[in-house]
């Protein structure tokens, strides 16, 4: 039997609190690269001024250690769990809140959290997180922190497609979803898209995509070249940055597939705005 | 180069600002997002009087971060404005001059600007770490239950805004877009 390795939920709630902090203040190296792409290719001079003043943004956030975006978000935790990880102390769950309420005070970050979505009633503390675990191989555990603002994930979408409707219907499914967007999710955005799954898998793929920051072309290349046809097709629509007109509608559009039913074309567009982020540890 | 402009905003300056425009701001703002909205729009169905007069004054659809020790604001910058279009009409109605949010509004709410003559802003959304240099002071005045959707009175200088909707219904959403994508079919012509 493999040795079991012991984690105290308080190491767990300390490294929440951190990445809390870290992810609303510094903006993720590949996002960055990024806006200063999307900054050297446009060619419309108003949106390229938007740019620049996103990457100044960005900047004096990661140097004064302030939000980049007054929304920090619902936090959401991608929790890789090594299944030779022994938690001592408290739950997964609550180590994960308490951090974030943690985070959120010390930090001086926003709470954004109501207690019901009828009755509303702010939590005080930005908790409760939207906690994902996944039991993995080893005996480490890794934590991604990923606080979502509401003004893209409000213009989120997803449709059961079917076989028929294929490739150009969930391209279509894609493009309508941008421009109903329009302005709201602070443009240039970038997309997470979940394809097959079932209805609740599709969401969570579209999610996994956009906390995904892989550098370079997706490993599959019929997806590769799809994330760059949808890409173009969105940035030919003329949103631009702040909805003001010019090509950097989409950073980028990165998709996750998985095995479907036959009768079925799951699809979930998560949005994500210009300040895309997440940090993460491995303890 | 912008217009220096000052809120209160006066109904001429009102009347000369065009979709479009580049401003920068200063004077004194009203924040108040979606809880704020739902009470004021309460109180004025029951013909309550508002905790705060809005007559005259210039709405920003805002939530700051908590204001750190040593500072004058926290990290602030404009919510999505449609969320509010619901009590937008009726806000204006009441006599609010100016609005700042960012995205674009209903067609029942661009009415109501043009018919309240006043003007809806945006401001450059996602980049509230440079906005916050903006704000000089930040005090709760209404709701302070709401948190960070309380209502709040801030004194801010320079803002950067583009008028997005003006009094004779020019739409910058509309317009910018339409710009761009005209001058994209004329290559090298991009405007430097
Ligand atoms: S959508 Fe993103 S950039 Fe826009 S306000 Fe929300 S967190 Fe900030």
């Amino acid at each position: 039997m493999a040795k079991l390795r012991t984690l105290s939920s308080e190491a767990i709630a300390a490294c929440v609190s951190r990445l809390c902090i870290q992810a609303c203040t510094v903006l993720p190296g590949t996002v960055c690269r990024l806006i200063d792409e999307a900054q050297r290719t446009e060619p419309y001079p108003p949106a390229r001024g938007v740019l620049e003043l996103m990457q100044q943004n960005a900047a004096i956030a990661a140097e004064e250690h302030v939000p980049i975006c007054q929304d920090t978000g619902m936090v959401v935790v991608f929790a890789d769990v090594g299944q030779d990880v022994h938690i001592v102390g408290d739950t997964l769950e609550n180590a994960v809140n308490i951090g974030v309420a943690r985070g959120y005070t010390q930090g001086y970050l926003r709470k954004s959290v109501v207690a019901d979505p009828l009755r509303r009633g702010n939590t005080g503390d930005n908790t409760p997180a939207v906690l994902h675990v996944r039991l993995v191989a080893g005996d480490h555990l890794t934590l991604t922190v990923s606080p979502k603002g509401f003004g893209s994930e409000n213009m989120s979408r997803l449709a059961m497609l079917t076989p028929a409707d294929g490739v150009e219907g969930a391209k279509a499914f894609v493009l309508e979803t941008v421009q109903l967007a329009g302005a709201n999710p602070c443009p240039p955005i970038m997309l997470g898209i979940g394809l097959g799954g079932t209805f609740e898998q599709v969401a969570l793929l579209a999610k996994q995509a956009l906390v995904d920051m892989r550098e370079g072309a997706h490993p599959d290349p019929y997806y590769a070249s799809l994330e760059n046809e949808w890409r173009n097709a969105i940035n030919a629509l003329g949103i631009g940055p702040q909805g003001f007109g010019g090509l950097a509608t989409a950073l980028s559009v990165r998709i996750k597939a998985a095995p479907t039913h036959i009768a079925g074309l799951p699809m979930a567009v998560n949005v994500g705005c210009h300040v895309t982020r997440h940090a993460s540890e491995t303890l | 180069m912008p217009m220096h402009i000052t809120s209160p905003l006066t109904r001429e300056t009102l009347e000369t600002l065009r979709s479009g425009d580049s401003v920068l701001l200063s004077g004194i703002l009203y924040t108040a997002r979606d809880a704020a909205h739902a009470r004021l729009c309460a109180a004025l169905a029951e013909g309550r009087p508002l905790p705060v007069d809005l007559r005259g004054q210039t709405v920003f659809y805002a939530g700051p971060t908590p204001t750190p020790p040593g500072k004058a604001s926290g990290a602030i910058g404009p919510t999505t404005s449609a969320r509010m279009d619901p009590y937008t009409p009726q806000l204006l109605a009441y006599g609010v001059a100016a609005i700042i949010g960012k995205g674009e509004r209903s067609p029942a709410v661009r009415q109501a600007f043009i018919a309240n003559g006043a003007v809806y802003f945006a401001a450059v959304a996602g980049c509230a770490a440079h906005m916050a240099a903006c704000v000089k002071s930040v005090e709760v005045v209404a709701y302070d239950d709401l948190g960070t959707e309380s209502i709040k009175r801030l004194a801010v200088e320079n803002l950067p805004l583009t008028v997005a909707l003006d009094t004779q219904g020019g739409d910058f959403y509309q317009l910018g877009r339409a710009l761009y994508l005209q001058e994209k079919l004329t290559p090298n012509n991009f405007l430097e």
